[in-house]
């Protein structure tokens, strides 16, 4: 598969209780199975990223099934309160199981 | 354009924008043969599949899509569910479904006490013109959904 990079924007910094918006994007193809090879007229078979989740440390606070209609280069943005400082986990796992991750450091004041 | 359906509450009521917006011909390019295409009716079963027979009441949901998607690959969709977003009363699970894609599921989020909003933005593939729906499950069991039709110019499913 194509190089697959996930990316996030979360602030750096936050009041305690604050709600905060948090921004993701990877890139993948998220074929649907749909699609028809066009040499032979059989239908590409699925693989598609089918879960997404955002824990803060280690509590899942969000977290996202995806079917086929998703598309390409998956953006997803969603809010959380600024609870405590410390890091935010963000995983995506692949009908394969492959799984891609991210995380990001947060300073709540 | 983009439109925003609201609930039926006065004082959240804001304008729709771009009601009657000026006569943008809709090209029905349906890339993926109507055989086999979701309807009505398997959206409902994939409803029911979500929610049991809990009963779906209006409101609470803004819904906002464009009212013409130019590009059925990649049509943007944001949602937010009126919701104190408390430990004792939180929205648990928004899903969206497309009645006439191949497939009528879009996808569901998840949504804690800890999100602070029930709000999500994301981005979908339409096969052609049609409904949107949005099913919101709350903690306290009740059920909300919101419908609005996106105009599709070139589908997004098919080679």
């Amino acid at each position: 598969m194509a190089k697959v990079k996930p990316r996030v924007k979360v602030p750096k910094t936050a009041a305690k209780g604050e709600i905060i918006e948090i921004k993701t994007l990877i890139s993948h193809k998220m074929e649907s199975g749909q699609r028809k090879d066009k040499k032979t007229g059989e239908k590409i078979p699925r693989m598609i990223i089918n879960k997404f989740t955002c824990t803060y440390n280690g509590v899942v606070v969000f977290s996202a099934d995806w079917h086929a209609a998703i598309s390409t280069n998956p953006y997803m943005a969603f809010n959380t309160v600024a609870t405590e400082s410390g890091t935010l986990e963000f995983t995506w796992v692949d009908d394969d199981g492959s799984t891609y991750s991210k995380s990001a450091k947060i300073t709540v004041q | 354009m983009t439109q925003i359906n609201t609930p039926h509450d006065p004082q959240r009521r804001r304008l729709l924008v771009g009601l009657g917006a000026g006569g943008l011909a809709v090209i029905g390019m349906t890339l993926v043969p109507r055989a086999v295409l979701a309807d009505a009716d398997s959206m409902a079963a994939a409803i029911k599949e979500r929610i049991g027979d809990a009963v779906m009441q209006d409101g609470r949901i803004g819904l906002e899509l464009p009212q013409i998607a130019e590009n059925g690959n990649t049509v943007p969709i944001s949602f937010e569910v009126d919701s104190p977003m408390s430990e004792s009363d939180y929205v648990k699970a928004v899903h969206v479904f497309a009645e006439k894609n191949p497939l009528p599921n879009v996808a569901t989020f998840h949504f804690t006490p800890r999100s602070g909003k029930a709000r999500a933005s994301t981005r979908m593939r339409l096969a052609k013109t049609q409904n949107i729906v949005a099913v919101a499950e709350m903690s306290d069991g009740s059920v909300y959904m919101a419908k609005t039709e996106v105009k599709v110019t070139i589908g997004g499913c098919g080679g």
